[in-house]
């Protein structure tokens, strides 16, 4: 497998309404679905949220193909969330199966589907945010919404800063390790058989030129922002200006009515 | 002459199965032979790196055959091993693949794969170092306190060290001075020379490419469109130009001054060659008179 199909947070470029939203309004949207999802206690609510998740899914226009694949690397983590949920939720009613040191009420089935699609909608609206918006659009937003911090002397401009030369480069070094690979390999360079220790020892040749390059690229990096007279985040002033439009609003009271919604009809049903 | 390296309707898509999905490489016939000095030239993107990977193992064909010595270098994992002693690849930029302690290290790291004897390993590097002009005090230095172009001397000795009996070497002059330029490529004809080496060098300078190498094979849109001897490739000059690469300079004046009329030939890409073709057509022009 190549290094370059590794997907970390990918970002699908669309022009759907969910891309064109604000980042601030998806980012604070983002949250708003998570506390309505630990809000969420019973079928109704559940089966509100989940139909609300497949609209948006559905109007981004990502696939759910995607989505599923990005889902891979946690399935163990959910599998033993729903297990240990199922076996341990103790009922007031008959045991449904008991044996042994295993006892499986019907608390436990209905808490075990309520973990398992809590997880998996968590998840997956943190996806929606990610392959909808452009890393940088979401580090701007991040920025935004982080600014009153300033006040209490966080440096929220420099962590933004950080963050997106992070992202920036990732793409960068994975090309460039796929490079000395290839370079080592070509001399012979074994990175896939022998024992822990030998496999340890192999990175050497990988690790050695691949710090060498980020920190060169680093030092270039910083010259070149220094020519250009960068000093920091004060009194600068930015290309991309984030502006809230009407859907923006729409969105964000959307937002606050499923969550109140959520809160309230928790207590109602089973 | 005996082929050394064949590809048999050689393909490569990249990300197959994804959105990103593109083939690099389309049923690519390719033959390198025993050797000889062959230029691959090629636009950014063409596939010419694509396919010089695929000659010594590292990328693996989605579809066709890579021949070394007549057998498939596919055929098992051991083999594709081999391969990869027998046909050196020095990659672009090579400065930034140095990693150990000293230049004798780095480039002793080859031969120590291979598995060789500390005494031969000694002897091939000091003979790999002697072919790129390393100095013998440069052996015991860090690698990394070396200029640019002495870094990438040590990493074109450390695949040379390998002994490869076909060596491919993908811009080796990118990025040189000129003195740089006609230093490393003298070096590597030396190779050529001692070893019976079969050299294939990877370029989009035309120029560079006409004074060294005996056959070119161009490289376009993961096909190759025509190779031949620099002669009868420069003779396609309307389509190189199309492909973006153009024929050298030289060549292009000799064509301007046929289309304006002069009777001279203008298959020429070399001062000598120039001089000669400016004198047969002033012998000419001085006849009629």
């Amino acid at each position: 497998m190549a290094l370059k199909d590794i997907t970390l947070g990918q970002y699908f470029p669309g022009k759907t309404i969910i891309h064109r939203l604000d980042p601030r309004t998806k980012l604070i949207g983002t949250v708003a679905y998570i506390v309505a999802l630990f809000l969420a206690a019973n079928v109704v609510t559940y089966a509100i949220l989940l139909v609300l998740l497949a609209a948006l899914i559905a109007i981004s226009k990502v696939g759910v193909k995607s989505i599923l694949r990005g889902m891979r690397p946690i399935f163990i983590i959910i599998l033993i969330t729903a297990i240990l949920n199922l076996f341990f939720t103790p009922g007031k009613g008959e045991p449904l199966v008991s044996w042994w040191v295993f006892t499986i009420y019907v608390e436990g089935i209905r808490a075990a589907v309520f973990m398992i699609l809590r997880i998996m909608m968590l998840i997956t609206c943190t996806f929606l945010l990610t392959y909808t918006t452009s890393p940088i659009m979401l580090t701007d937003g991040l920025e935004k919404l982080l600014s009153p911090l300033k006040a209490i002397r966080v440096p929220i401009h420099e962590l933004a800063m950080m963050m997106s030369i992070a992202l920036r480069f990732i793409p960068t070094l994975i090309e460039e390790t796929d490079k000395i690979m290839s370079a080592q390999k070509a001399r012979g360079a074994d990175f896939d058989t022998g024992n822990l220790i030998q496999k340890a020892k192999a990175l050497v040749p990988l690790l050695v030129p691949l710090f060498i390059s980020a920190f060169r690229r680093a030092d270039e990096l910083a010259v070149a922002m220094e020519c250009r007279c960068y000093h920091g985040g004060s009194g600068r002033t930015r290309l991309r200006q984030l502006k809230m439009k009407g859907m923006d609003i729409v969105a964000l009271l959307l937002s606050l009515a499923m969550c109140v919604g959520i809160g309230v009809l928790a207590h109602y049903g089973w | 002459m005996e082929p050394i390296i064949q590809t048999e309707r050689l393909s490569h898509i990249y990300s197959a199965g994804t959105p990103f999905e593109h083939g690099a490489l389309v049923d690519v016939d390719f033959t390198a032979y025993r050797g000889e000095y062959l230029g691959i030239i090629g636009h950014t993107g063409s596939g010419k790196s694509t396919l010089i990977q695929h000659l010594n193992g590292l990328l693996k064909p989605t579809s066709g055959k890579v021949l070394f010595e007549g057998k498939d270098i596919w055929e098992s994992k051991e083999r594709t091993r081999q391969i990869r002693f027998q046909v050196g690849l020095v990659f672009q930029y090579p400065e930034y693949q140095l990693f150990e302690e000293t230049v004798y290290k780095d480039i002793a790291f080859g031969p120590g794969n291979m598995g060789l004897d500390p005494e031969e390993i000694d002897r091939r590097v000091r003979q790999a170092a002697g072919f790129v002009g390393l100095k013998e005090e440069t052996l015991q230095k860090s690698p990394f306190e070396l200029s640019g172009g002495q870094k990438r001397r040590v990493a074109i000795a450390g695949v040379i060290a390998m002994e490869p009996s076909v060596l491919i070497l993908d811009e080796p002059t990118a990025g040189l001075d000129p003195v740089g330029v006609e230093s490393i490529l003298s070096n590597i004809h030396d190779y050529h020379v001692a070893k019976n080496a079969t050299i294939i060098i990877v370029s989009h300078s035309m120029e560079e490419m006409a004074r060294t190498v005996d056959r070119i094979v161009v490289v376009n849109d993961g096909k190759i469109p025509f190779s031949g001897a620099p002669r009868e490739v420069f003779a396609h000059g309307d389509e190189l130009e199309r492909m973006g690469l153009g024929v050298p300079a030289m060549t292009r004046v000799f064509h301007r001054l046929r289309a304006m009329g002069v009777d001279i030939d203008p298959s020429v890409y070399t001062i000598q060659q120039a001089r000669d073709a400016i004198l047969a057509a002033m012998a000419r022009k001085e006849g009629t008179v």
